[in-house]
């Protein structure tokens, strides 16, 4: 019989409080690590390629409509006091742009991360709180109330300063303009449209009601109820242009995505010939240096046109091969030399 | 209680440091006692411990400290660059305030020098996560929990006190892997402290008990040869004085169900079966003795009301009257009684030290003992001497007068009892002396040899004799047949015709001159070179000598003869200090702790009177002795064996360092490569302290997604398993001198976190030159853009340590691979929620978004790999051929470099 007290006092033996757990002890041998680095290697020359040549065949036209130079054609509309300025841009395609085409526009030098203006916007006004229609988040100023202290809806400087140049685009054949049309369907994320923003409900059956005693933002043109007129389940708060424009961008130079062409005669890509983009020039960017551009292209399984991926992982396969080649030799040298010992 | 009755004249006791109880002793062998309390409070002896034990700090924590400095100061640059710059950047025109980020009337009425600040202390907030706070929270939870492996630890459970290993403070285990200097009680802690009565010389005579299992018990009749030799006078008259000049108690109780219970002060209890009565006694030397007395047929029966009775060989009872008891102390290192006779003789007792009984007997009669007890000493025995003087009536009456008066004074008590001792031990005649011999605890000799493998000094100080302390450091194997003795003791000293400070001088410079100038150099830092074609020196010193190198007369000469006594110790193997008293030890101690280098020191004793250096070194062991609680009390950690001390500093202590000490360059590394990014992307977002990652992230980081691994990591990590660790003890130097944690290594760390940062956060830039990196054509934000850069970051850094980690036990698996699961999932049903608190739903599908994509996938894996290629590359490149860990402890040297930089090198086993 044993004493109690003795087997309480003795430690438990067990793996865990003797430290003897059974554990995996992983060696990096060489014999493991050349051939994998030879595998990764190899494996990331092949994504490589693949990124590389698709990145390749996206087609990709850009052009810069600030009109900062005298000689471009929208120069006449950066007087900050002409009023609804057009100007036209002539594209000329040697070859099928091959569709679907995304049109985008782009902004330099443009801080949608400043973080005072990130935080501008009042979330509760943009899922249809009526009740915040009435006192915005403090956030939103100085964008919160105008002049004669009413409410903005939708409050802060994001919303403000919403993007508001329009394009069309034409082709022209046979000296005959022809438009082609752009679809601004499915141009933001399918989350912020479907859930994550809201339009305050109908007062009386008008959707303007429902906006009663807030003013339009000051920089806008139009109130939000009035965004898109034709349709409207693109119209307030659900509107894919103010979508795309409130997910701010990461880097002060960035683009957004503006239509898609996919309609009609269009929907294989545009053909060769020349084009002409009509351009509602509103917004000035020359105050802070800005620039804008609009851009045409197509996207693969990868997104967008970017080089840098492929030539990442092609530099960064080579790399892991020469160093297992290097390795191999290291070791060979240090293994049969330690044999003769 | 009343003290003065009415009619009774008032007693007079006095009351000295011997009739004082500390806080926390425990009453025994009385019903109760009477008490006066004369202080409490925080000068008390276990408060002044307390304080002492309180300030110690480990190296680690050091060094953390001056990590978190460099930290700090980065910290601060990176707000300052960014307020300068951002201020720069803001006086070109049209930045500061663009027409869609207009300011409030507020902001444009503040002062610019308001704003700088307030600008400047937004970005200490946003880079505030740089300093690691979660780290202390994790090293405190690392360092309590690790601390259990010990006292769990089966090795150290000793089934003769049925106790294992204590851990009193869990502040100091990484300071285990540190220790540089080992300094060791002797008795006790490198032998067993159980004495036994070898031998005695009686009047010239040896006098040897053969065979040590002879029957304790027999009375009558002789078991020796004793008659002999010397008169069976002297020879009675001998054991007479063993059985009375002491302060043994008799436990008449023979059925002790308790053995093991031993308290404070009343320790050394020996119970035989076979006998009936055992004894106590505060020193088991005592004990020996009585026994000894008694093997040779005198019996101590004990002390009744100031009678103390002996039965005899004659199997009568003797009754001696007990008078007075001069009391011993490490200073006289005597003791003597004062016993009447029943035929009214007044007869003193002493027993001590030899060199403090020689001075003070009959100089003819010493030569013959010397002999012996010199021959005893170097045997490694503990020796005593023994003589007696028969009082005549006025002597004792005037001793007896001095001591009361002495014991009543008020003021210099001690002194004055001094004096008195002095003035009635005088004229004694030795009747001979005993040897007691103290046997080597369990693997002394293997314990010692490892330590000194791993590059620890070993310093034996002790109380003993110089030829007892070195035949045990013999017997120890610290001095080997091949080491070279550098003395340095009274003995030494008095050799020569010159002055005792000239002739130390002298001798300081020639041992100077053949330990240390002599002598290869010895580099410097951790591979010191230990070939054994170097001659070993071992040095001994004693407390005489210390105290004269330590206070010299001439006070300029102090620093001047410390230093060459530190240089010669440093190149010696062994040193051994004897005649310490127990403030001189803690004096060596703090002398070496203090010297070039602050190096580590590690006290280890089973005494009362090793606590003070217990307390002075940086890490405190007791032996849990026979010597009582005391020692363990005061202790950091507690062993019950010398022997333990082999694993607790070679195994447990190594893998506390290795796994503190990643743990802490980790927890560096990982915050530099988190804020990074955040740092960079202000030079992208006009500083304005736009944060890059989410609030959510900005705080799970720490707590949730990166923590558990390396906490696991730094319980359970065996970079190297505990049997080779305990085998090659050269292991060991490999992290000396806070190997892991010096700036070369911390260097390594920084610039792998600023390399990592780096490629995260322009990785991931370059990928955003064009944001639509959806096959539906839609772009990416900024909020996207934080959480790739996040998703890449708690991957690396997860994965980095699952590099180095060596030991994957299935908690390693389930919190590395179960860390990055929370983190996906966290970070799915963070973004798969509209969240009703939040002002913001920022994160609302970012993170489904970002999986949606292609290229996102494929710039996190290339991120991933590409932050931890050079890590993979030194992994390889440290060991290009397959490691054996038997060939280990010679590549060793080789490799340590390397091997420093980051973490223990891949071991098989």
């Amino acid at each position: 019989m044993k004493n109690e007290g003795e087997t309480a006092e003795r430690p438990d033996n067990t793996a865990f409080t003797q430290q003897r757990l059974p554990a995996w002890q992983p060696i990096l041998s060489a014999g493991i690590v050349i051939p994998g680095f030879l595998l990764i290697g190899l494996a990331f020359i092949g994504i490589g390629v693949g990124l590389f040549l698709t990145s390749q065949t996206i087609q990709v036209l850009e052009r810069d409509y600030t009109g900062f130079d005298k000689d471009s054609p929208c120069f006449s509309c950066t007087n900050p006091n002409t009023q609804n300025c057009t100007c036209e841009i002539t594209i000329a395609l040697s070859e099928l742009f091959k569709g679907p085409i995304f049109f985008y526009y782009g902004l330099s030098n443009y801080y949608q991360n400043f973080r005072k203006y990130g935080v501008s916007k009042d979330y509760y006004q943009l899922t249809g709180d009526t009740k915040s229609f009435k006192s915005p988040q403090e956030s939103c100023s100085p964008f919160d109330f105008d002049s004669n202290k009413n409410v903005i809806v939708p409050c802060g400087a994001i919303a403000n300063s919403m993007f508001n140049d329009t394009f069309e685009l034409y082709h022209i054949i046979n000296g005959t303009k022809k438009q082609v049309p752009l679809d601004g369907k499915g141009i933001s994320w399918w989350t912020d449209y479907n859930l994550k923003y809201r339009n305050p409900s109908f007062v009386n059956g008008s959707f303007a009601k429902a906006f009663d005693g807030t003013v339009k933002p000051i920089n806008w043109p139009k109130p939000a109820y009035e965004l898109d007129l034709t349709d409207q389940s693109n119209n307030g708060f659900l509107n894919q242009d103010f979508l795309v424009w409130m997910r701010r961008s990461a880097l002060p130079e960035f683009r957004k995505l503006y239509r898609r062409i996919t309609e009609g005669d269009y929907s294989a890509g545009l053909p060769a010939g020349n084009y002409s983009l009509t351009v509602h020039y509103n917004y000035p960017v020359l105050t802070f240096d800005g620039r804008k551009k609009v851009f045409f292209s197509n996207v693969s399984w990868m997104g967008g046109k970017n080089d840098f991926l492929g030539i990442a992982y092609l530099v960064v396969g080579s790399l892991c091969v020469v160093m297992s080649v290097v390795m191999l030799i290291v070791y060979a040298k240090f293994k049969f030399s330690d044999d003769d010992a | 209680m009343h003290i003065y009755k009415a009619d009774q004249e008032p007693a007079v006791r006095s009351l000295g440091p011997e009739n004082l109880l500390l806080k926390g002793a425990t009453l025994k062998n009385t019903k109760k006692i009477n008490g006066v309390a004369v202080y409490t409070g925080m000068e008390t002896k276990m408060a002044l411990n307390y304080q002492g034990k309180s300030q110690k700090r480990s190296a680690v924590e050091k060094s953390i400290n001056a990590f978190l400095l460099v930290y700090l100061c980065i910290l601060i640059s990176k707000a300052v660059v960014c307020t300068t710059l951002k201020y720069v950047w803001q006086s070109k025109d049209g930045q500061d305030e663009p027409w869609y980020n207009q300011k409030t009337q507020k902001e444009k009425d503040t002062n610019m020098y308001v704003k700088m600040f307030t600008d400047f202390l937004s970005f200490m907030v946003l880079f505030n996560f740089i300093i690691p706070v979660s780290m202390y929270v994790t090293v405190e939870m690392q360092k309590f929990l690790g601390s259990f492996f010990i006292t769990w630890d089966k090795d150290f459970f000793d089934p003769e006190i049925q106790e294992g290993a204590l851990v009193n403070t869990s502040d100091l285990n990484e300071e285990l892997g540190q220790v540089e200097y080992v300094f060791t009680d002797k008795t006790g802690t490198l032998t067993q402290n159980n004495m036994e009565f070898i031998e005695c010389c009686i009047d010239g005579f040896q006098y040897r008990h053969r065979d040590e299992l002879d029957g304790f018990t027999v009375t009558d009749g002789p078991v020796s040869k004793l008659q002999q030799k010397a008169g069976l006078e002297k020879e009675e008259l001998f054991l007479r004085a063993l059985c009375l000049c002491h302060t043994v108690q008799v436990k008449e109780d023979g059925a002790e169900e308790t053995p093991g219970d031993q308290v404070d002060g009343v320790d050394g209890m020996f119970p035989q079966p076979e006998e009936e009565r055992c004894f106590i006694a505060s020193s088991p030397d005592e004990i020996a003795l009585v026994k000894g007395a008694m093997r040779y047929g005198f019996t101590f029966l004990g002390l009744e009301s100031k009678n103390m009775k002996i039965k005899n060989r004659q199997n009568d009872i003797e009754e001696y009257k007990l008078l007075h008891v001069l009391n011993f102390d490490p200073v006289r290192r005597r003791m003597s009684v004062i016993v009447q006779t029943k035929s009214g003789e007044t007869l003193l007792f002493c027993k001590g030290a030899d060199s403090s009984i020689f001075p003070r007997v009959k100089p003819e009669e010493v030569e013959r003992i010397r002999l012996h007890v010199e021959r005893n000493a170097t045997e490694g025995y503990r020796t005593l001497c023994v003589a007696f003087k028969q009082l005549s009536a006025e002597e004792y009456a005037v001793a007896d007068t001095g001591l009361r008066e002495a014991r009543l004074a008020l003021q210099d008590r001690e002194d004055k009892l001094m004096a008195i001792y002095n003035q009635v031990e005088t004229g004694m005649s030795l009747i001979g002396a005993t040897a007691v011999e103290d046997r080597l605890q369990e693997e002394a000799a293997e314990t010692m040899e490892a330590l000194q493998g791993a590059g620890i000094k070993v310093w034996v100080l002790t109380g003993d004799k110089m030829e007892t302390a070195k035949s045990t450091c013999y017997a120890c194997r610290l001095f080997q047949r091949g080491t070279e003795l550098l003395e340095l003791t009274v003995r030494t000293l008095e050799d020569g015709r010159t002055k005792r400070e000239d002739k130390l001088l002298e001798l300081l410079r020639d041992y100077h001159r053949r330990a240390v100038q002599d002598a290869p150099p010895v580099k410097a830092g951790v591979t010191r070179s230990w070939s054994t074609a170097n001659q070993e020196y071992g040095f001994i010193i004693d407390g005489a000598t210390l105290s004269l190198l330590m206070n010299p007369p001439r006070d300029a000469d102090a620093c001047l003869y410390r230093n060459l006594f530190l240089q010669i110790c440093q190149n010696s193997t062994a040193v051994l200090c004897c005649r310490m008293a127990p403030l001189q030890k803690a004096q060596i101690v703090k002398m070496v702790k203090n010297s070039k280098g602050s190096p580590i020191t590690l006290s280890i004793g089973d005494g009362a009177n090793d606590v003070s250096m217990i307390l002075e070194a940086h890490v405190g062991i007791g032996v849990k002795g026979k010597e009582g609680r005391q020692a363990v009390r005061n202790s950091d950690y507690a062993i019950p064996k010398l022997k333990h001390l082999k694993k607790l500093l070679l195994a447990h202590g190594h893998l506390y360092y290795v796994r503190i000490a990643h743990l802490v360059q980790y927890f560096f590394y990982k915050n530099l490569c988190f804020i990074l990014p955040q740092f960079l992307y202000q030079f992208f977002c006009g500083y304005s302290q736009q944060p890059l990652y989410d609030a959510a992230y900005l705080t799970m980081y720490n707590i949730c997604f990166t923590s558990m691994p390396i906490l696991a990591y730094s319980l359970l990590e065996q970079h190297m398993a505990i049997e080779v660790l305990l085998d090659n003890a050269t292991l060991y130097r490999q992290i000396a001198k806070n190997a892991m944690l010096r700036w070369r290594p911390f260097l390594y760390w920084t610039v792998l976190g600023i390399f990592q940062g780096l490629m995260f956060f322009f990785g991931v830039r370059f990928l955003f030159s064009n944001p639509a990196l959806q096959d539906n054509g839609q772009v990416f934000g900024n909020w996207s853009y934080g959480t790739i850069v996040f998703t890449v970051l708690v991957f690396t850094v997860t994965l980095k340590l699952a590099l180095d980690t060596r030991h994957w036990t299935w908690i390693n698996h389930f919190v590395i691979w179960g860390s990055l699961a929370f983190y996906v999932f966290f970070s799915f049903f963070w973004g798969g929620i509209i969240w009703p608190f939040l002002k913001q739903q920022r994160l609302y599908f970012v993170f489904a978004n970002m999986l949606s994509s292609v290229s996102a996938w494929l710039v996190i894996i290339i991120l991933i790999l590409l932050s931890l290629l050079p890590e993979l590359l030194l992994v390889v490149l440290r060991k290009p051929r397959g490691p054996h860990s038997r060939q280990l402890s010679e590549e060793t040297s080789t490799y340590t470099d390397r091997w420093l930089l980051s973490h223990p090198s891949p071991i098989s086993i």
